[in-house]
């Protein structure tokens, strides 16, 4: 019962509330939509924040898009145990870089007065939230070797199970505690984009990679 | 835009009136969109011409001009981390006096004092710099020797300058350029600034924008601002609520000394990427080919045709920018070599002659007229590296002209001078009496509508008979219909 809950419900609410509550804030509280920059009141310590964790995440969240995607390739990859080593060790130092990352911004954060006051309520949430993800990853790196080949051979099928409205639940049942909680943490946080900062992951400026330079408005175009 | 140097008392009326209209709201109380720089100086932000540091404008590249630190590669490489941004200390920390202690003090020994407050903490604090915090702190070692102007000015000569009897200084008002070629809108990762087709105003929408700040760092002129409280960025509107409805905007409406001019230029957008990477010598007279001269009847065909109304054109005509700028050739723009094309120009000060000690007395004068040009007390080589790019000779020519005016005025009015010298001194600048007449005229006393002139708005052409035009441009600039609160 509870299972199905937490990896049936949770999976299809956190997806409806994202893509909807997103669509909300972007196309009519769009004043409300930025990534809320703190670096103009303190710019030294976020250099040694914001770069690693983002960078980091970078990483981490392509490396969980090409297991979900592609898991046969990621299986004959980890075919050779040389091969398994160099992944799962890149994986291990971008995680623990993400980490290094988050914690240095909590850090700057809690000791920087002029911080406080532009920190509400849900920057709290997206620490915490944050911390747990990273945290409950790390752990499940070491304990629960090698998580590269069991998420494309679980993992990928169940939550591919979810995108074709087909779920099976009999495997992720069966996790270990702390797989459970990486994976609800990170339904949570995606339900959580539209009401958090999280937006700015939304909005990432891809377009400015095919735009002109320049961008004139008329009024009315005649010319 | 035209601001005449040498009429500017540097009264700050033209920032305050700015300040209290758009920025007096939380997160933009350290915003100064009109600032008033004393210069020699470092100005606001601190060092904010130094483009080592600050990365703004475009670079000369084969081709065509290239961002100097953001664009599609640099901007996206560093979006998680602007390493060019400047940070709130650059500018100054915002304060406000706790007036109320004045009055609720207990009864004591000492006088109460209003304390500083932090408009960011709401801390008692002790500020370190404000607005105009150097102003007239011309010889000071912190301000003066620490402009990046002198780089061209010998040691010897920048030394002479700090002597108390030498010491001199000008004030460089600054408003957003409003420029041809911005590399704020080039720079920008989300597509929110842009540059209306009509009069050229650059703005940013303030629901498209992210906050990523590189229209803060790629603005040369720093005239792009962050708001910390909203996460948005902000910047000068040229106060287009009250141009479209006629008026001036209120820094050039409320302007004591009547230094600022505003009028229509006309220009060709197609020369603008070749003009932005002309070479360093070419960069003034390049910019100035952009503008299209208003009775040229080719260009008044080609207006036409290309939709302008016929009062933008007559605008265009009347256009005191047309004649100070073109006509004349009296105003540069400010720093060409950043390569924005602004479209603010100025008229160069005409600084008061280098004095010396002769015999005990303080000497001033001079036999001959050019010679007190050429010594004057800023070096040639200081304007030229704010006007022209390093080059003196386009400075040189300025300021005879505007001798050869007074000169001429003097032997009209007084006519207490040697005619045929008079006379001599106006043509070599090539100025004719009538010219010389009429930079008088516009400089000494112009009425209202001759610094001035704004063509109507067009408004019954506009599309907000079936449209709401702001909708239309996605809600430009200020002017929330919501309140300005922050997002989560």
């Amino acid at each position: 019962m509870i299972n199905t809950l937490l990896f049936i419900v949770l999976p299809y609410v956190v997806l409806v509330v994202m893509i909807l509550g997103s669509a909300y804030r972007y196309w009519s509280k769009g004043f409300k939509v930025s990534s809320l920059s703190s670096q103009f009141l303190e710019g030294k310590n976020l250099f040694y924040g914001s770069l690693p964790f983002h960078w980091g995440l970078v990483f981490l969240f392509f490396g969980h898009l090409i297991a979900f995607l592609f898991p046969r390739a990621v299986m004959i990859w980890n075919g050779m145990p040389i091969r398994l080593f160099i992944l799962e060790l890149s994986a291990f130092a971008f995680a623990l870089l993400t980490l290094s990352g988050l914690l240095m911004l909590i850090i700057r954060r809690i000791s920087t007065p002029r911080l406080w006051y532009v920190t509400n309520k849900m920057d709290l949430f997206v620490y915490l939230i944050l911390l747990l993800q990273i945290v409950s990853g790390i752990w499940i790196a070491l304990a629960f070797r090698w998580g590269s080949s069991w998420f494309a051979s679980v993992l990928t099928p169940y939550l591919r199970s979810i995108f074709t409205f087909n779920p099976d639940i009999a495997a992720v049942s069966v996790m270990p505690f702390m797989v459970k909680v990486h994976i609800i943490s990170a339904f949570i946080l995606i339900g959580m984009i539209p009401f958090t900062r999280f937006m700015h992951f939304l909005v990432l400026p891809l377009a400015y990679i095919w735009r002109r330079y320049q961008l004139v408005i008329w009024n009315k175009r005649s010319i | 835009m035209v601001f005449h140097l040498d009429k500017c008392i540097g009264c700050h009326t033209c920032s305050i009136a700015c300040k209290n209209t758009w920025t007096d709201r939380k997160g933009a109380e350290y915003m100064w969109w009109n600032n008033v720089e004393t210069k020699p100086g470092t100005g606001f932000p601190t060092k904010w011409e130094d483009q080592e540091i600050y990365g703004g404008g475009w670079e000369k590249t084969k081709k065509k001009p290239k961002l100097k630190s953001a664009g599609k590669k640099k901007g996206l490489g560093n979006i998680f981390y602007n390493p060019k941004l400047p940070a709130m200390d650059d500018y100054y920390e915002p304060w406000r006096y706790r007036y109320q202690d004045l009055f609720d003090a207990p009864e004591g020994d000492d006088q109460p004092t209003a304390m500083p407050v932090s408009d960011i903490t709401g801390e008692v604090m002790t500020p370190k710099a404000g607005p105009n915090w150097d102003d007239d702190f011309s010889g000071s070692p912190d301000y003066a020797r620490n402009d990046v102007n002198f780089k061209n000015v010998s040691k010897e000569e920048q030394e002479a300058l700090f002597m108390l009897e030498r010491m001199t200084f000008f004030y460089l008002p600054r408003i957003c350029n409003h420029c041809l070629n911005p590399s704020c809108v080039a720079a920008c990762p989300s597509g929110a600034m842009y540059k209306r087709g009509e009069d050229g105003i650059v703005l940013i929408n303030q629901k498209k924008c992210r906050g990523w700040r590189f229209c803060v760092s790629a603005c040369p002129y720093k005239k792009s601002y962050y708001n910390w409280k909203t996460g948005k960025s902000e910047k000068c509107i040229l106060c287009y609520p009250r141009l479209e409805t006629g008026q001036i905007p209120a820094c050039m409406h409320s302007c004591v000394g009547r230094i600022r001019y505003l009028g229509v230029m006309l220009y060709d957008a197609d020369k603008i990427e070749a003009a932005a990477n002309a070479g360093e010598k070419d960069l003034v007279n390049a910019q100035m080919e952009i503008y299209l001269d208003p009775f040229d009847e080719e260009v008044i065909e080609e207006a036409k045709k290309a939709g302008i109304p016929e009062s933008t054109i007559e605008a265009a005509q009347k256009s005191p920018v047309w004649k100070f700028a073109k006509e004349w050739e009296l105003a540069l723009p400010l720093h060409p070599e950043f390569r924005t094309l602004p479209n603010l120009f100025y008229v160069p000060p005409l600084l008061p002659t280098m004095a010396s000690m002769v015999n005990n007395v303080y000497e001033s004068t001079s036999d001959e007229l050019w010679a007190t040009i050429e010594k004057s007390r800023l070096p040639m080589e200081y304007l030229a590296s704010l006007f022209s790019a390093g080059d003196t000779k386009i400075i040189e020519k300025v300021l005879k002209k505007m001798m050869a005016v007074r000169v001429h005025r003097r032997n009209k009015t007084v006519g207490d001078m040697n005619k045929k010298e008079a006379n001599k001194v106006l043509k070599d600048t090539g100025l004719s009496p009538e010219t010389a007449d009429a930079i008088f005229r516009l400089t000494s006393l112009p009425l209202y509508d001759e610094r001035f002139v704004i063509p109507p708005a067009h408004r019954e052409e506009a599309i907000e008979m079936m449209e709401d035009t702001h909708e239309y441009k996605g809600e430009a600039g200020l002017g929330f219909t919501e309140r300005p609160k922050r997002g989560l």
